[in-house]
């Protein structure tokens, strides 16, 4: 693996002089006052219900292989075809590889047996609880990322807070001013003459929904246009796809350091009712996407990392039983990444609550030991400096705290 | 704004809410024999002859097909290898028969005399939302939305209901037709690995999203039972001559209770047709149509008044329809002045309703339907089963606006292939002001057009936030 870690680092340095563009750190030195950018929480959701037993694997769980005879991934020992060992009790799906040299590194965290604790199997009310942060409560009005971003105004950049994807996101959606894009380089006006016109028509419109909307929009226009001219788009090997396409644009935003605190991406493909795969397959093919995606993107930040973390989720697990059709159903408690450049990482946390069939939930599912909003409170005081992490998940204390940062 | 709405602005209120946007020669008719009489017109659509339309889609081969030939001459690529077929790129491939479907979908939306009918036709596509890109959905799609949609979508809830629960592109898209009894004699057979017991997936739908509503007042275990009960439900060659089928060595035949209501066992089929009939006629059932529908036509919080009603006329009619639509549309909150544009345009009804004012000659093209997709609204490719949202903040990120904002100065400024706007039309706004915002421009929107000339004045008013909204 170390081998083709090199060739893979080989390769894109090849790829950075075949474009004629100099690497990242060449970029970042002869941009001017870049000392005091801030930190970047980014979030990637993976909609569908990711089926985190089998991207992290508990092989020395005994249940796990009773649970799915045809598609459990085998323990580790030499071979491809396997789990990678991680601390001897949990395994990387192999198709995660490309995440375990930013484990090894001591910047990736694994939370296992996380999320949230409503049991809705339905992946609308389970993603909406997980977006408004307030699982079981419908009324909560805003995304917890929106509450992030009222609570604290340092700046009045319109990339505080921005969504790579088609539709802002309920997670970020609120009275504070948020951007959603789908690519910087197509994000103008394409007849010009009309902008002063459209922009005053909008500044000044009564109805306040496309007020601001109008106001986001052409304010944004006008710094893309400095961003482009002074960052190029990066060389990092991402992965085919839009969720590749997003994380190479939210690089390039911290890399331009525009006053971005919150980024948001999704993956989608995750709902594995039918044929799942093992080692290889659908849910084989969707992690590979991820893994591949979130390496490039370690990749390309370079030493911006330090003020960026990274952390995934997913509406729920799957059953730990799998289906009648080589498949799994919506399920409970799944498992979270978070890496950065300070992110005390190299180790699983979380208890495991095991997978023997008295102790899964409504016998038969994953049991959550880990409430997804105590990472991301962790990430939220020691991160990004928020006091009062209740401002943004009301009604929730954390039981323990997880020392996730350093 | 609360003064009553005058006459002008109640026409195009009308028409902005039961078709895909005013034209002057629809204003006109609705002057002419009221708005009543036109909503009946409407709600009787198989007497309005539609021969533009079918003139503009005829040429659209795919439409007319059935699954088998469908899956004939547009093979995935390996089968297309394996047969030697000549590799015409996008021609022979599935995804040219999406292509069509959007096209047609876009096409009868801007040209269709039937426009009440195809509002509800892209209503209903979106409640019962399928993902055609899923599989085999890419073959069966089309016979979904024309023999499954289409007949029942101003008729009876449950006949809708029932027909989208035995057509191959649900049983396909929400997995029912792998769902099989655990103790089924198919079950046990070795040669059949992917169907060993049950799925829950279309069984929770149902319920959730298709009927009930998500707090409509069942419990897992009423999914699990449900589930038991469709069992069976499958579909026989889902790529090929697809067809829904009973299958009872699949069906679990034991005793259910759903909902309360306790089902012998034995029962085979009509177990699951039971669970229709329970669904159907259930009051949460009529309350979710209800809400959902009112959010259609009138706000996205729509008056509980104004629901309660339409849940009674739901529930008196045995979920008619057509009796439900004419009670919200004929209601006081229908045109009470919080309802005027309080409707946020989604992207199909933004892009086919400058279409329809500027009368441009359109014959859709993959350019304009990329214009959907990234307004947020590829048709047919919501993947997920809640279809699209119908809330107006869903659709006004600042890239939506920009893409509308493009998509306003590319269509008058005859930059869409595909769409040709008459260069007479931008002579004068003021036409397109009565259909647009009839004594409700905003002086802002004024000042701007006032100061714009050409064409532009007409794209202008098109990207205005008048006429983001219904």
């Amino acid at each position: 693996m170390d081998g083709s870690r090199r060739s893979f680092l080989k390769s894109a340095g090849l790829g950075f002089m075949a474009l004629g563009l100099p690497p990242a750190f060449l970029v970042r030195a002869a941009g001017a006052q870049q000392n005091s950018h801030g930190k970047v929480l980014v979030v990637v959701f993976q909609r569908g219900g990711m089926d985190g037993l089998n991207a992290v694997i508990p092989f020395k769980d005994r249940a796990y292989y009773a649970l799915r005879p045809s598609i459990a991934v085998a323990e580790p020992a030499s071979g491809e075809e396997r789990a990678i060992d991680l601390d001897g009790y949990f395994g990387l799906h192999p198709a995660l590889a490309p995440l375990k040299n930013i484990y090894d590194k001591g910047q990736l965290a694994i939370v296992h047996a996380a999320g949230s604790p409503d049991n809705t199997r339905s992946h609308f009310d389970a993603q909406d609880y997980m977006e408004i942060g307030t699982p079981g409560i419908k009324s909560t009005p805003d995304g917890w990322l929106n509450r992030f971003l009222n609570e604290q105004r340092a700046t009045d950049s319109p990339f505080r807070g921005v969504a790579v994807g088609a539709q802002t996101p309920r997670m970020l959606a609120g009275a504070a001013a948020t951007l959603t894009l789908s690519s910087i380089e197509e994000f103008r006006l394409r007849h010009q003459a009309l902008g002063p016109a459209l922009q005053k028509l909008y500044a000044s419109a009564s109805d306040p929904l496309f007020r601001r909307g109008g106001n986001s929009l052409f304010d944004a226009m006008a710094r893309l246009r400095t961003i482009e001219s002074k960052i190029p788009p990066s060389a990092a090997s991402y992965p085919p796809g839009k969720f590749g396409v997003g994380l190479k644009q939210i690089a390039r935003l911290i890399k331009a350091d525009v006053g971005m605190e919150i980024a948001f991406t999704e993956i989608e493909g995750w709902d594995t009712h039918v044929a799942e795969g093992g080692v290889t397959g659908i849910l084989a093919n969707r992690l590979r996407e991820f893994g591949q995606g979130l390496a490039a993107f370690h990749q390309d930040l370079g030493d911006w990392l330090d003020d960026v973390v990274v952390v995934t989720m997913s509406e729920f697990g799957r059953t730990a039983r799998e289906n009648g059709n080589g498949g799994t159903d919506h399920g409970h408690a799944n498992v979270m990444f978070v890496f950065g450049g300070r992110v005390r990482g190299g180790k699983v946390y979380g208890r495991w609550p095991g997978l023997a069939p008295e102790v899964l939930y409504e016998g038969r599912d994953l049991d959550l030991t880990t409430d997804y909003r105590t990472v991301c409170s962790e990430v939220f005081a020691r991160h990004l400096a928020q006091r009062d992490v209740a401002r943004i998940f009301p009604g929730f204390r954390s039981s323990a705290s997880m020392p996730l940062m350093g | 704004m609360s003064a009553p709405l005058s006459q002008e602005q109640k026409v195009i209120h009308f028409l902005n809410r039961t078709s895909f946007g005013p034209t002057a020669a629809e204003a006109e008719r609705v002057n002419r024999i009221g708005i009543r009489a036109y909503l009946e017109e409407q709600l009787a659509p198989e007497n309005i002859p539609d021969s533009l339309v079918e003139e503009k889609t005829s040429g659209l081969k795919t439409m007319r097909l059935n699954s088998r030939e469908l899956f004939e001459l547009y093979p995935p690529p390996k089968i297309a290898a394996e047969r030697g077929m000549a590799m015409a790129g996008e021609m022979n491939a599935p995804r040219f028969i999406i292509l069509e479907l959007q096209q047609a979908r876009l096409l009868r939306a801007v040209h269709s005399q039937r426009q009440l009918y195809e509002v509800m036709v892209d209503f209903w596509n979106n409640h019962f939302n399928i993902f055609a890109a899923k599989g085999a959905d890419r073959w069966l799609t089309t016979a979904y939305d024309r023999d499954t949609i289409r007949p029942h979508a101003l008729g009876k809830f449950r006949d809708l209901l029932l027909a989208t629960a035995q057509s191959p592109a649900m049983l396909f898209y929400l997995d029912n037709w792998l769902s099989v009894s655990p103790n089924g004699a198919v079950a046990r057979l070795a040669a059949n690995a992917r169907r060993r017991g049950i799925n829950e997936n279309y069984a929770r739908e149902i319920m959730e999203l298709h009927t009930l509503g998500v707090d409509g007042g069942y419990t897992q275990q009423d999914v699990r039972e449900v589930a038991r009960c469709f069992t069976g439900w499958t579909l026989v060659r889902p790529r090929g001559d697809a067809e829904f089928r009973f299958e009872p060595r699949l069906h679990d035949q034991g005793a259910k209770t759903v909902l309360g209501t306790r089902l012998v066992a034995g029962g085979g089929m009509d177990d699951g047709t039971k669970v229709i009939d329970l669904l159907a006629r259930h009051p949460s059932t009529a309350r979710f149509i209800a809400t959902k529908l009112s959010r259609r036509f009138v706000a996205d919080d729509p008056p509980a008044s104004l629901v309660s009603r339409a849940a009674e006329a739901f529930r008196r009619s045995d979920g008619d329809i057509r009796t439900v639509i004419r009670s919200i549309v004929e209601s006081p909150e229908f045109y009470s002045p919080e309802a005027y544009r309080a409707k946020v345009k989604k992207p199909l009804e933004y892009v086919a309703s400058a279409l329809r004012v500027t009368g441009a000659d359109t014959k859709v093209t993959p350019q304009l339907l990329r214009y959907l997709g990234r307004m947020g609204e590829p048709l047919f490719l919501a993947q997920p089963p809640t279809g699209y949202p119908d809330a107006g903040a869903s659709w006004v990120s600042p890239d939506m606006l920009l893409t509308r904002m493009n998509f306003a100065t590319d269509l008058v400024g005859n930059r869409l292939d595909g769409a040709r706007v008459q260069s007479t039309a931008w002579r004068d706004t003021q036409p397109f002001v009565r259909l647009i915002a009839p004594d409700s421009l905003s002086s802002a929107t004024r000042a701007a057009l006032a100061e714009t000339e050409g064409p532009d004045a007409l794209a202008l008013l098109l990207a205005t936030p008048e006429f983001q909204r219904r």
